[in-house]
């Protein structure tokens, strides 16, 4: 299994990330899925999470939303707020963290909101505790 | 006739303007390579989602029940008219040519009796349409104190928008901007946003995939249609902000060109009056010791 097919990650001002990838975990809206070669074509859309890439190396974002097309060997992420990992610091990690426990806060939320949320703070939490 | 030293003033006054409009030519060069970039590297971004957009409504079989940003509210009464203009002039005819065919537009609309709601980005536009528009104008944005649009400022637009649309406030969204071509061509252009123009949607029939989709085809557009409004816009800002940096540099060159031009003219005419006034003077010593 150890055959590439190519991703990329396209944010509304840039291309993130264009590569081969032999396997892509996503964080989509009704759980995580893992794409390999010749997975059939698929259109979906993400939830918070993290966003694993493996090649030869790994790589993993943070994505908030986002939309996910795959179709003849061609993974497409669009997002407009995908992170690298690594340029996440533990300011900026908290930063987030705070900001959804205060959106969680709110009231009136749809439970659509609500589950999104959950989601966000869960994976910020547990990012904190991998690098920190 | 002028005097010599009113000639001198005036050719010192151009030089001095020639230098400006120069020196806005060249900062206006260096912020194009820029915005043209970022348009360049934007477009990939509306482009792959109009595609996903594209195969999610060739698969929609209950067209019904398709979400009403993709199909309309099914009525024709009220526009919603978005006109993206640039927060300073000095760019030649870059604002009045989109407010020339978002007028012309507006007029169409008026004449057949439908209702009309503006808002306008950008203080230029707004200048140029209230004054014939004034009481259509329903709100106003402006970035002039941003340094860089960036994809928050093009949300803020679009959620606005969504917004009005959910409270049905109008039926139809169009758009203006200037689409950048090239250095020297900007296009005005009108697109309409709500409901998303199928126009090129028929044309790839052919090549139809059945995908799966996670979950249902109608939430993914739920998720998506809100966020297309967006991207549009902020495609159009970013195009708009390539034309505008452009339509300044071809705007400041013939500044500068015309100057030059009239620099010229002026440095000829006073050479002329200047050797004018001294044969005039020598006319008069000859003369004057002829007669003695």
């Amino acid at each position: 299994m150890n055959e590439k097919y190519s991703v990329e990650i396209i944010s509304p001002d840039k291309t993130i990330l264009k590569e081969d990838a032999t396997e892509v975990v996503i964080p989509s809206f009704e759980g995580e899925i893992g794409i390999l070669k010749d997975h059939i074509p698929l259109i979906t859309f993400l939830r918070p999470g993290l966003i694993k890439i493996n090649s030869d190396s790994k790589k993993i974002f943070f994505v908030e939303e986002g939309t996910v097309e795959f179709v003849e060997n061609k993974l497409l992420i669009l997002t407009s707020t995908a992170k690298f990992l690594t340029d996440l610091d533990k300011n900026i990690l908290d930063e987030l963290i705070n900001g959804a426990v205060k959106d969680l806060s709110n009231t009136n939320l749809t439970d659509k909101d609500k589950y999104l949320l959950t989601h966000k703070l869960e994976t910020l939490k547990n990012i904190n505790l991998k690098t920190f | 006739m002028p005097s010599l030293d009113d000639l001198k003033k005036r050719i010192k006054s151009v030089k001095s303007t020639q230098k400006i409009t120069k020196a806005m030519k060249m900062v206006a060069a260096a912020k194009l390579r820029k915005a043209q970039e970022n348009a360049e590297k934007g477009r990939p971004y509306s482009q792959k989602m109009q595609n996903i957009i594209l195969n999610l409504t060739k698969s929609i079989n209950d067209p019904e029940n398709a979400p009403k940003l993709l199909v309309g509210t099914g009525k024709d009464k009220t526009y919603l008219c978005v006109v993206l203009t640039a927060d300073r002039g000095l760019c030649g005819g870059f604002n009045s040519n989109i407010c020339k065919l978002a007028k012309a537009e507006f007029k169409k609309i008026l004449s057949e009796g439908k209702d009309l709601k503006i808002i306008t980005v950008g203080t230029k536009g707004l200048d140029q349409i209230k004054r014939e528009y004034g009481k259509y104008i329903i709100n106003k944005f402006s970035f002039k104190n941003k340094k860089k649009i960036t994809f928050h400022e093009a949300e803020i637009i679009g959620n606005e928008i969504i917004s009005l649309f959910k409270k049905d406030e109008f039926d139809k969204c169009i758009l203006f901007f200037n689409n950048f071509k090239n250095v020297i061509t900007q296009i005005p252009q009108a697109q309409q946003i709500i409901p998303a123009e199928n126009k090129d949607l028929e044309k790839k029939e052919e090549n139809s995939i059945s995908y799966m989709f996670e979950p249902e085809e109608d939430e993914i557009l739920e998720d998506l249609l809100p966020k297309n409004i967006s991207t549009q816009v902020f495609k159009a800002f970013l195009e708009n902000a390539a034309s505008e940096q452009g339509s300044r540099m071809t705007a400041m060159d013939n500044a500068t060109r015309n100057a030059g031009d009239l620099v010229d003219k002026l440095t000829i005419n006073y050479n002329r009056s200047r050797q004018a006034s001294i044969t005039k003077e020598l006319i008069e010593i000859i003369s004057g010791a002829e007669s003695l």
